[in-house]
């Protein structure tokens, strides 16, 4: 431990940390725009500036390690101006359009100005207009309110591995680009979002398409209906103030019906449907032997991932769509026949964690009911802003049922959204299936959590499966790579695109950082042992599905309907 | 389409520089001088980035942020006029629109005949000699019109 | 007494730069052998008693930085040489890249040897290719000649040089930058720790050190630490190489003592100005350094002198600057080239440099108020506390000490007065950006 005064105040931090950290042990939150508390120190920001005694100059507490007996003023006149004047410098060269933003109140550099309240800007207003880059289906680039911070850069280039964006050129042309200024769409872009979860204000951020949910909504003659993805019941509760991990599903679909939806359906659903599709065809590759490893195909950032970097590995992927797609194809066929309504005139949109699902729901492959199987995918963060704009305090609401045939759901369907969730209910079912012997013990804690790979090996009937689990285009790279090599020879792996998986996907609310994914993941095996049903095969309208629609898993019908070519 | 025989070239660079990713920034400067034309090519990026296994965008974060490299074509001989204090003092202002008249361009601007690209450089270490500018690879100092006429006819080779 | 000294410069121009032959017949390479029968310990005790100091403008003391060097306990360690030389008005180091490369080529020989270092590299910048290719050059035939490469001198050492060409930033003069290049990347600097003598170069430990520090290597190891200091002063050992240019008559690099003044410099040995014309001021250490006027031409270069008052050598450049030019016009010219040369990465270099460009303008286009004189202040100072490197800390040292001896020049032109004749207020189209 460590000896240090802030502010006078004496206070005993581990070695090793900063300044930063220290102080917030006694209660004084230093200004920060660069800093990220999951990524490394950058420190270009400036406006961590402290005095600390017997230095020279002010220092930055993002940066700084505390020495023993170090002497810190965060307060001093120096350390103020010089804070003030560098948040004055970022403002000179920023839109401050803040009421059009989509960023209003969410905005960490408005936060400061509303703190430092600078009435009047003493420098001369640099800042340009740029076009906004609204190529991408997902994701809007809006250089215009970058503060060249580089916390996107890190995700997308370290994290992520992706590098559809880069620092590129200097002083004051000095931005975040592509490979030579092309729009996103052009670009590797595999339209994660993570970068809009890293960025501190407007500048990157999802597309939205509530206006087109609001008129669907609105249109008479349409049947709406919504899929909720598992990660959202445990993320949208802070959006409305309520603790990183809290469970609102009930909440949700009250609100969901209040807004209008026609029918409120749980993607879990398909989850449970997706794991009878794909443990099927994972069993059909063990008598075939292989394509191996078979590696899962839920998370879209993932499947965009693999086309661009290695697409060698293209017939890995399991052919099975994801969840939001096969409910998508299904609400538009079976449940359509069902009630008697048309395709055309069901409206389905989903609201998903994740930026990368516009992408995959715009798809030309993705029209198995021959029209777009889902019309329009929400984040999020998104319904959430529907949620607010129609005057719903979300806390405050009872909680409802969602609605029938795809509302009854397992807890294998849920933990889809977390890392290791796929791979767990996949086990789970597998398992029983293979052996015909009922599993004891449901859970498999070695595939859970944030750690980037996570391995494991399970015995079924003497036959020994070696799985892998692994979250994070980065640490997904680093098993190609092994792979490749001949290092690894996994028969089952699961990729999800995002750090810890859907909780921690692009299109969560803004605020979604490593400390706050753990307790989502906490919530998200909550909401599964408190399911009566926690396995997708005992989950009866699934079988009530294949009876009356689908006949048996990888049938014809759906090999139309679930699950795509080959190629993706 | 990419020219075949270019490829070739940059490859051959490439492996004189053993395939090593910290000699992107050498790589660029010969490819730089591949053509007559002083530039570097989108295509040749891509090129570049694929056999470096170099993220394409690391690459073009290197080709803009070095004043030396271009994206686009200029001409065969860039006259590069020091921009420092040194040379300003010593009026490397009169230089500059003594080139641009004889010229006929403006800073920054290729002749018609893409021989020459107007340019300004940061201090090229001839302040014994200021103003200086720099053709090529060649320096030039206590310039005056005379003198600046007579380089010129040269390297038209009038 | 002799004003100009011939340490490190002896014999410039006097043999073939390449030509190892030649080189040892003025004594090349006897540092080298010398160096190899000692302790490593010894060596660098010899570079402490010189008193040599960083030459590049840091002038961090080097046996001091060799010998923490020599300690650090990761292998291997790379040495690379700054001959990044992009101080506008500094022309020093490609006096010993173009005529004496063999004596820098011998020094970086000595540190490799004291570290064990198997590589080294000449980062040069890509404004001198001349310069690039002498070395290069240099270091074939050394390597030929068994004073560089394998097994040198049959000791079973080897170290290996090979030139890097910058490509034209001048931010890669700062260390981490350096070696960011060096490694192929955008010259940005790295956050510091880890400082580059534990982690440079690939992350490995890497002393980097300028061309001229590396060339007095020779001579302390050939002469002694104590003959070297003998010619500086108290505190700043041996000689430096100072570049004379602007408004003078006798432009030049100059190898002199520590001790020598200003005034010295620049009417003796630089023969003053030119006819009719008077000292305005003068620069010191290029566009990074600050202003004088002519009352402070008495002072010494040395270092310690000039930290007294408040004022740095920097690399060596003395730029003259006389009465025919206006202050604010020289300023525009010193605030494009740091709004152009800032790397973008930190807001108070970035937006700091763009603001003082503005207002800059605003003197010169007339519409200037005193507010702005205080803006500037304002933001001169945040750039010299808050940047993130030295490029952002000195960006604005010519501003801060021009308006501090000048000010009622800056006043004049908010009057819409020019002494010079040179501001043309709003007429003029140069006076917008």
């Amino acid at each position: 431990m460590v000896n240090v005064k802030i502010n006078n105040i004496p206070v005993s931090v581990e070695e090793g940390s900063t300044i930063l950290e220290a102080a917030k042990k006694v209660g004084v939150e230093i200004p920060t725009l660069c800093y990220h508390e999951d990524q490394s120190v950058k420190a270009n920001c400036r406006i961590c500036l402290v005095e600390v005694k017997g230095a020279k100059g002010l220092v930055t507490a993002c940066s700084t390690k505390v020495t023993e007996g170090m002497e810190i003023y965060t307060n001093t006149k120096k350390a103020r101006d010089a804070r003030k004047t560098v948040l004055e410098l970022i403002l000179a060269s920023h839109p401050m359009d803040c009421l059009k933003c989509i960023r209003n109140q969410k905005c960490e550099l408005q936060k400061y100005a509303a703190e430092f309240f600078i009435e009047e800007l003493p420098f001369e207003i640099t800042y340009q207009m740029i076009e906004k880059d609204e190529s991408s289906p997902a994701i809007v680039k809006d250089l215009s309110k970058c503060i060249k911070c580089g916390r996107c850069v890190e995700v997308c280039q370290s994290i992520q591995t992706v590098g559809a964006i880069a620092y590129s050129h200097r002083s004051d042309e000095y931005r975040i680009a592509t490979l030579f200024e092309l729009p996103l769409y052009e670009t590797v872009c595999v339209h994660c979002g993570q970068c809009s979860l890293a960025c501190p204000v407007g500048a990157i951020y999802e597309k939205s398409e509530i206006e087109k949910v609001w008129r669907a909504l609105g249109d008479p003659e349409m049947h709406v209906i919504v899929q909720t993805a598992p990660a959202v019941r445990v993320s949208i509760g802070e959006e409305f103030g309520l603790e990183p991990g809290s469970i609102v599903t009930g909440k949700m679909v009250t609100a969901l019906k209040m807004l209008g939806f026609d029918k409120v359906f749980d993607t879990d659903f398909t989850a449970d449907l997706t794991i009878i599709e794909e443990g099927n065809e994972f069993l059909q590759r063990l008598e075939k032997g292989g394509p191996f490893p078979m590696f899962t195909s839920c998370s879209p950032g993932w499947i965009n991932f693999v086309e661009r970097f290695y697409p060698e590995f293209i017939h890995n992927l399991s052919t099975c769509k994801s969840p939001q797609q096969m409910f998508g194809a299904l609400a538009k066929t079976y449940y359509a026949e069902k009630i008697g309504i048309p395709k055309e005139k069901i409206f389905v949109v989903s609201i998903m964690p994740c930026t990368a699902k516009k992408y995959e729901a715009a798809r030309e492959e993705m029209k198995s009911s021959g029209v777009r199987d889902v019309d329009v995918v929400l984040t999020t963060r998104e319904l959430a802003r529907m949620i607010r704009e129609s005057g719903i305090d979300l806390k405050k609401l009872p909680e409802s049922e969602y609605d029938l045939p795809f509302g009854i759901t397992s807890g294998a369907g849920v933990i889809f959204g977390a890392s290791g969730g796929v791979m767990e209910a996949a086990i789970r079912t597998v398992y029983e299936i293979v052996t015909k012997k009922e599993l004891q013990k449901l859970d498999f804690k070695d595939v859970r959590g944030l750690e980037g790979i996570k391995e494991a090996t399970v015995n079924i009937n003497g036959l020994s499966i070696k799985v892998a689990v692994v979250n994070s285009l980065g640490k997904a790279r680093e098993l190609l790579e092994k792979i490749k090599k001949g290092e690894a020879d996994y028969h089952f792996v699961e990729v999800m695109c995002c750090p810890g998986g859907c909780i921690g996907g692009g299109g969560q609310p803004i605020g979604t950082v490593n400390r706050v994914r753990q307790e989502r993941i906490e919530a998200i095996y909550e909401v599964d042992r408190n399911m009566p049903i926690r396995q997708s095969h005992k989950n009866p309208v699934i079988w009530t599905l294949y009876e009356e629609f689908l006949g048996e898993p990888l049938s014809e019908k759906s090999h139309n309907l679930l699950h795509i070519g080959t190629v993706h | 389409m990419v020219n075949q025989e270019i490829k070739q070239k940059i490859i051959e660079i490439i492996e004189k520089y053993k395939r090593e990713k910290e000699k992107l920034v050498m790589v660029l400067l010969d490819v730089q001088k591949l053509t007559e034309f002083n530039y570097i090519d989108r295509e040749w990026v891509n090129i570049i980035a694929e056999e470096l296994d170099i993220p394409y965008t690391k690459v073009y974060d290197v080709l803009t942020f070095y004043s030396m490299f271009s994206t686009k074509p200029r001409g065969k001989y860039i006259i590069e006029i020091c921009k420092s204090a040194p040379c300003h003092v010593n009026k490397s202002k009169e230089v500059v629109a003594i080139f641009e008249e004889v010229l006929g361009i403006k800073m920054g601007e290729t002749t018609e005949d893409k021989i020459f690209t107007l340019q300004y450089t940061s201090c090229i270490g001839a302040c014994d000699i200021s103003p200086a500018v720099k053709i090529g690879e060649k320096v030039y100092g206590n310039l005056t019109k005379e003198k600046i006429i007579e380089i010129i006819k040269e390297y038209r080779g009038v | 007494m002799q004003k100009t000294l011939n340490i490190i410069t002896e014999n410039v121009g006097q043999i073939r730069p390449d030509s190892v032959d030649e080189y040892i017949k003025i004594g090349g390479f006897e540092a080298l052998k010398k160096a190899i029968t000692m302790h490593p310990l010894e060596v660098i005790e010899e570079i402490k008693k010189s008193k040599l100091q960083g030459r590049g403008g840091a002038a961090y003391p080097t046996g001091i930085k060799w010998e923490q060097a020599y300690y650090v306990d990761k292998n291997p360690k790379y040495i690379i040489c700054n001959a990044d030389e992009g101080e506008p008005g500094t022309f020093k180091d490609k006096v010993i890249l173009d005529y004496l490369p063999l004596r820098l080529i011998e020094g970086m020989t000595i540190a490799a040897y004291i570290l064990k270092s198997p590589k080294g590299f000449i980062y040069i910048r890509g404004e001198y290719p001349e310069s690039q290719r002498i070395v290069s050059s240099a270091i074939k035939e050394a390597e030929k000649m068994g004073y560089l490469g394998d097994d040198i001198l049959g000791t079973g050492f080897s170290f290996h040089i090979e030139v890097l060409s910058g490509a034209g930033a001048y931010v890669c003069g700062e260390n981490s930058a350096l070696v960011e290049s060096s490694e192929g990347k955008s010259g940005r600097p790295r956050i510091k720790p880890p400082f580059i003598k534990n982690s440079g170069y690939l992350g490995m430990p890497t002393l980097v050190n300028n061309v001229e520090t590396f060339a007095c290597v020779p001579y302390i190891v050939k002469e002694g630490g104590e003959k070297f200091a003998g010619y500086g002063t108290e505190f700043s050992g041996g000689t430096k190489l100072v570049c004379l240019s602007g408004n003078v008559k006798n432009r030049g690099v100059y190898e002199v003592p520590f001790g020598t003044t200003l005034r010295e410099l620049i009417y003796d040995i630089g023969g003053g100005l030119p006819e009719g014309r008077k000292l305005k001021f003068v620069q010191l250490g290029g566009s990074s350094g600050p202003c004088i006027p002519e009352s402070m031409l008495d002072i010494k270069i040395c270092y310690k002198d000039l930290k007294v008052k408040g004022l740095t050598l920097g690399s060596g450049a003395i730029l003259v600057v006389d009465d025919s030019n206006c202050i604010i016009d020289f300023l525009k010219c010193i605030t494009e080239f740091f709004y152009h040369e800032s790397c973008g990465k930190c807001t108070p270099c970035r937006e700091g440099n763009k603001q003082l460009l503005a207002l800059v303008n605003k003197f010169i286009n007339g519409s200037a108020t005193y507010n702005d004189l205080e803006t500037i202040k304002k933001v001169g100072q945040i750039m010299k506390e808050a940047a993130f490197c030295g490029l952002g800390e000195t960006a604005a040292t010519a501003h801060l000490s021009l308006i501090k001896y000048f000010e009622e020049e800056f006043v004049e032109h908010i009057n819409k007065k020019c002494r010079a004749n040179i501001c043309n207020f709003g007429g003029d189209k140069d006076g917008k950006r």
